[in-house]
């Protein structure tokens, strides 16, 4: 008994830290519309500053209480002069752009953190007077968590009475249901949106200082806390403060106890199932409203120029023949190289399909590609088949999951849709990394080699090379089908396509199973290549690097996909020899790309290419 | 007070208003008149800076509005009041009323909940009731007051009496008289011609968003051809 | 013997949180004729027809077409029985060209929209051409849609509503927002298309002269409930019509 009261408590601890990030995320996408994946950094980031601040402070035991009041307010600044270089020139883009976006801002705090602070792992110093344990029923209780319970509900109580008691407050409550009246009735948006950015920048910084002392600090903390936070907001509502009171409650205490209760596999597996099943019930979450601003026409991905690249026919037979000829002449590090970026276009144009022609924005689609490897190394690890045989079934089993994931996928639509796809990937992804017996864990599977005939690089390239002709011919003519201009008319107009006799939820399905399929022989060419499956292949940052893949080579046309692979490959490659925060170049890449050409570059030289010919006749 | 000239709007793609002309003189109240989809609601969201004018100029008192942000146009002296209403359905009345209040302009007259309490009484009541269990007339009350609330000279009304019950819509006709004597110039569109003809001094018919018609109100009820003509009475 | 209805509505109620939008309406078209539905804003027009066409769920009430019941049936599955629409706000496929708009729905209607490995370039291709005809916008069939003048959508919009040759067609106010002397045309033209195959046509619209030009019958709606139906003449010297819809004036 003691114990389970405990351990109550210490959920509760942990639900506090989640309602702080939560609440400051909520309020942000309730009056913006923006979900900010850069929300964790700047967790991450008044975290280390704290810990610095406690120790650069001349101020003895104090100190450490003035670095977390110090360093919220020094992120705050940060994330006010993000929003208004960044995030207000795209708060009319869609919803993928802002997303990107925000996530470009997730890659260079990243690596700003590692510059400033390494990359070892760091512990926060004990709080002074606040340190050690009281006995609670005969259990051991950390002093500083009881104090945090304490101050948990203040905080909640201030924020009620900020959001209900302010005029402030109560234009971000009125601008989170209709931010065009308030405007007609006299409140400038503009500076509104800032404050409500640095308020809930703010309110992240303030969690990110207070958990200093109580957990390591690491430079991973941005993922880990953005991913339970997004799962909070969506179980309590995107956009209501108190649903996220009520999803961080739930969280943290289903956490304390599935610790207990529940086997190792499921540790973290299962939130995302919680996550999943309140979507599955309630798309909006417990304490949300469905969205009724109706999306834009492309929905939540934009419609650019349509994809109608006619490229030369000398460039496609140019690009075959190098494809061809060429790797034999290279050194094998590079043949490695090609045969990855074969992997990765599959991956991308896969992903293309669902977002650019489908118009679903797929946040997990790294599930696909993880399994279509896990598939390969299972199948010949535990199944025991021969590898050919398992190169050519892996992809089966990543299209099994994806229309299984899908099925519940497409009943969702915009943000909600890609929350779900999210979720689902990482139950994919928490299964993949805690069922030891079965996958290995976070250890992998090791040995995943091609079998002794296809054992050289150009081999192994040759391999890939007709594997990934056929995914992406495949994916290229049921672009061109009937299926896929019915899957991009269901983009442009859902309503009209469901009064032209379309089952919208049936195609967008079929579309999740063919997109997995060819994500899945990706993720197996990838696999044998680097002859080890790890759970990473299933996580979110690989999720974001496909549609970093595609949005780079611009999302309406199926060929950007593989120039957006080639290309990512290769700056990636590039830059790591010159600089080892790629991730910060990226991210100021991704950035560039998002204000700059949001068409992608294939997008840009084809708008260029047509009005050239224009121009000439 | 008000000068609108040549106004052309699009919504989409479609051309919605044409080369629309229209004054208004300081208290007066001027009834916009015309049949569903004439553009009326247009034109009072084109005056707002809802919906940019593509084409044409707005002054009001000398100054040119054209195309400003919703919120510029309303500190200018500008209230609007929706069609739909759009009462914050999470906020109550207090609050909506709070969301319009202004710090600027108009001095000594100067709107507050109290003063709005007044002039709506059946709103007192329900200060703390939450907007979306409010009914359509007290929404009707409560729109046009939170938009007091910011002191405005010009006050644009679309559809006032929309979707009330006959004995709201003459409390409602009351009540513009009553913000009339106030002093405040207002523009409405209606398409209820008997309440626009108890309210209202000048009135312009619009079709298919071009002014047919200008004229008193009274010269109006009295000329039963260009009723039937434009308004189908 | 009376010839049986093309589409029968049975005492049809629909409420959106306290509002009641349509409140046991009833009405039955004949095979063949063009009908208009008109009535103030709010009136429940276009949630009428909606209910009919499946974007919304009756509370109340069946609707039968050709005898069979197709109230409960999704969207799309009605327009495989015959009955197509046109939307209030213009609805077509915008990053797809003019043809492939049409060629989109044909192949639907071929039941081929599933097919992943044909190229759809040529498919259906005289057939579209042929809809697109029918409208005038052959000349326009390789322009991509977006660049469509706002009439020409209305053009087209039409003719994708033809793909299935339905056998009543709901038009919910085609004219809106389209030059006054380009609305006659339009809808003349819709009329036209419709009596060469006896289609029965549905039709909300709020300019008067576009109604009493195409309208065999007209049906007032007030509040939810239909308050009139009748010939043209007979609708407009309706003292309650007038009261009501055509201004109020009392």
């Amino acid at each position: 008994m003691a114990l389970l009261i405990v351990q109550l408590l210490t959920g509760l601890a942990n639900a506090m830290f989640l309602f702080l990030v939560a609440s400051g995320l909520s309020l942000i996408f309730g009056v913006t519309r923006i979900v900010n994946f850069a929300h964790g950094s700047f967790y991450m980031l008044a975290a280390y500053l704290a810990s610095t601040l406690v120790t650069a402070l001349p101020l003895g035991p104090s100190s450490f209480y003035a670095a977390v009041i110090l360093a919220p307010l020094g992120v705050a600044l940060l994330g006010g002069l993000i929003e208004v270089c960044l995030l207000r020139r795209i708060y009319r883009a869609p919803a993928l752009y802002q997303l990107l976006l925000t996530f470009a801002v997730v890659l260079v705090i990243g690596d700003a953190v590692k510059f400033f602070w390494g990359t070892e792992n760091r512990t926060g110093p004990s709080p002074p007077g606040l340190s050690g344990s009281v006995p609670i029923l005969g259990q051991l209780f950390p002093t500083y968590d009881l104090a945090i319970l304490l101050l948990g509900p203040l905080f909640a109580l201030s924020l009620w009475a900020m959001l209900h008691r302010t005029r402030w407050g109560i234009l971000i409550r009125a601008a989170t249901s209709d931010r065009e009246m308030v405007g007609a009735l006299g409140v400038n948006q503009t500076w509104l949106f800032t404050g409500v950015f640095v308020l809930g920048t703010w309110l992240a910084g303030l969690a990110g200082a207070l958990q200093m002392p109580r957990v390591a600090l690491t430079t991973v903390m941005d993922s880990t806390v953005i991913v339970e936070t997004f799962v909070v907001v969506v179980i309590g509502g995107m956009g209501s403060a108190f649903g996220a009171l009520l999803g961080a409650v739930l969280i943290g205490v289903l956490q304390a106890f599935g610790i207990l209760w529940l086997p190792r596999e499921f540790h973290l597996a299962i939130v995302f199932i919680l996550m999943a099943a309140v979507l599955i019930l309630r798309p909006w979450g417990l304490l949300g409203r469905p969205e009724a601003e109706t999306l834009p026409p492309g929905g939540a991905v934009g419609l650019g120029a349509g994809g109608r690249l006619r490229a030369p026919g000398w460039v496609w037979a140019g690009v075959l023949l190098m494809a061809v000829a060429l790797p034999p002449l290279l050194p094998a590090y590079y043949v490695w190289v090609l045969v990855e970026i074969l992997a990765l276009a599959l991956f991308a144009a896969s992903l293309q399909l669902l977002v650019g022609t489908g118009g679903m924005l797929s946040f997990g689609h790294a599930a696909y590609f993880g399994l279509g490897a896990y598939g390969a190394a299972l199948l010949m690890k535990r199944a025991a088949l021969p590898m050919p045989a398992a190169f050519a079934l892996a992809p089966l089993v990543a299209a099994a999951a994806a229309l299984l994931f899908g099925a519940f996928c497409v009943r969702l639509s915009g943000v909600y849709f890609a929350m779900l796809t999210l979720a689902f990937a990482q139950i994919a992804f928490a299964i993949v990394h805690q069922w030891y017996d079965f996958t290995g864990g976070d250890n992998g599977i090791l040995g995943v080699w091609p079998s002794a005939s296809l054992a050289t690089p150009v081999r192994y390239y040759t391999l890939a090379l007709l594997a990934a002709a056929v995914g992406l011919g495949f994916l290229w003519r049921v672009t061109g089908s009937p299926f896929g201009y019915t899957l991009r008319a269901a983009r442009d107009h859902p309503r009209r396509c469901q009064a032209i006799g379309v089952n919208l939820r049936a195609h967008r399905l079929l579309a999740f199973g063919v997109a997995g399929l060819c994500a899945g022989l990706g993720g197996a060419i990838f696999a044998f290549s680097k002859g080890s499956v790890f759970p990473d292949y299933l996580s979110m940052p690989m999720s974001v690097q496909s549609l970093v893949m595609v949005l780079i080579g611009g999302i309406h046309a199926l060929a950007g996909a593989s120039v957006g692979a080639a290309v990512y490959k290769l700056l990636d490659i590039v830059i790591t020899k010159y600089t080892g925060y790629w991730q910060a170049v990226l991210g100021g890449v991704l950035a560039c790309l998002v204000v700059a050409f949001p068409h992608g570059l294939v997008g840009f030289v084809q708008a260029r290419w047509t009005r050239m010919r224009t121009s000439l006749g | 007070m008000l000068d609108v000239t040549d106004l052309d709007a699009y919504y989409g793609l479609s051309h919605i208003l044409f080369g629309v002309c229209l004054r208004a003189s300081r208290g007066e109240v001027v009834a916009l008149l015309g049949r569903n989809g004439a553009g009326k609601s247009t034109t009072l969201k084109a005056i707002m800076g809802l919906v940019p004018p593509a084409r044409g100029r707005v002054i009001f008192r000398g100054e040119d509005i054209t195309g400003k942000a919703p919120h510029v146009v309303c500190r200018k002296g500008i209230g609007f009041v929706p069609e739909d209403r759009r009462i914050f359905p999470d906020l109550t009345v207090w609050e909506n009323l709070e969301v319009g209040r202004s710090a600027e302009g108009n001095g000594e007259r100067r709107w507050t909940a109290e003063r709005a309490f007044e002039l709506f009484p059946a709103l007192k009541e329900l200060a703390r009731r939450r907007g979306d269990s409010l009914s359509g007339g007290e929404q009707q009350m409560l729109a046009i007051a939170r938009t007091l609330m910011g002191n405005p000279d010009l006050l644009l009304l679309d559809e006032p009496s929309e979707g009330l019950a006959p004995l709201v819509v003459r409390v409602m006709a009351e009540h513009i008289l009553g913000l009339k004597r106030a002093g405040i110039t207002i523009l409405l569109s209606e398409q209820n011609l008997q309440f626009a003809t108890r309210v209202s001094d000048r009135a312009y018919i619009l079709e298919k968003g071009r002014i047919q018609y200008e004229g008193g109100m009274a010269e109006l009820c009295a000329d039963a051809e260009v009723r039937r003509r434009y308004l189908m009475v | 013997m009376v010839e049986t209805p093309l589409l029968e509505v049975r005492d049809v109620w629909k409420a959106f949180g306290g509002v009641q939008a349509v409140a046991g309406v009833s009405l039955t078209l004949p095979r063949g004729e063009v009908r208009a539905l008109i009535g103030p804003n709010g009136a429940g027009k276009t949630t009428l027809l909606n209910l009919l066409t499946g974007q919304l769920a009756c509370d109340g009430g069946v609707v039968l077409f050709k005898r069979e019941r197709i109230s409960g049936l999704p969207p799309e599955r009605i327009w495989r029985r015959g009955i197509s629409r046109t939307f209030q706000v213009t609805a077509t496929f915008a990053s797809l060209t003019v043809l492939e708009n049409v060629q989109v729905a044909i192949l639907s209607h071929q039941g081929r929209s599933r097919d992943l490995f044909s190229r759809t370039g040529r498919l259906a291709r005289e057939a579209a051409l042929d809809f697109l005809k029918r409208v005038g916008l052959e000349d326009q069939a390789e322009n991509v849609c977006a660049s469509l003048s706002f009439g020409d959508l209305k053009r087209l919009e039409l003719a994708i509503a033809l793909a299935n040759e339905p056998e009543l067609l709901v038009l919910d106010e085609p004219t809106a927002g389209m030059a006054p002397q380009e609305r006659m045309d339009l809808m003349a033209l819709a009329v036209t298309i419709v009596r060469d195959r006896a289609v029965s046509v549905l039709f909300t619209e709020h300019d008067m002269d576009v109604v009493f030009a195409a309208a065999e019958r007209i049906m007032v709606l007030h509040q939810g409930r239909v308050i009139a139906e009748g010939t043209p003449r007979a609708v407009r010297d309706d003292p309650q019509v007038q009261a009501i819809y055509l201004g109020g004036l009392g």
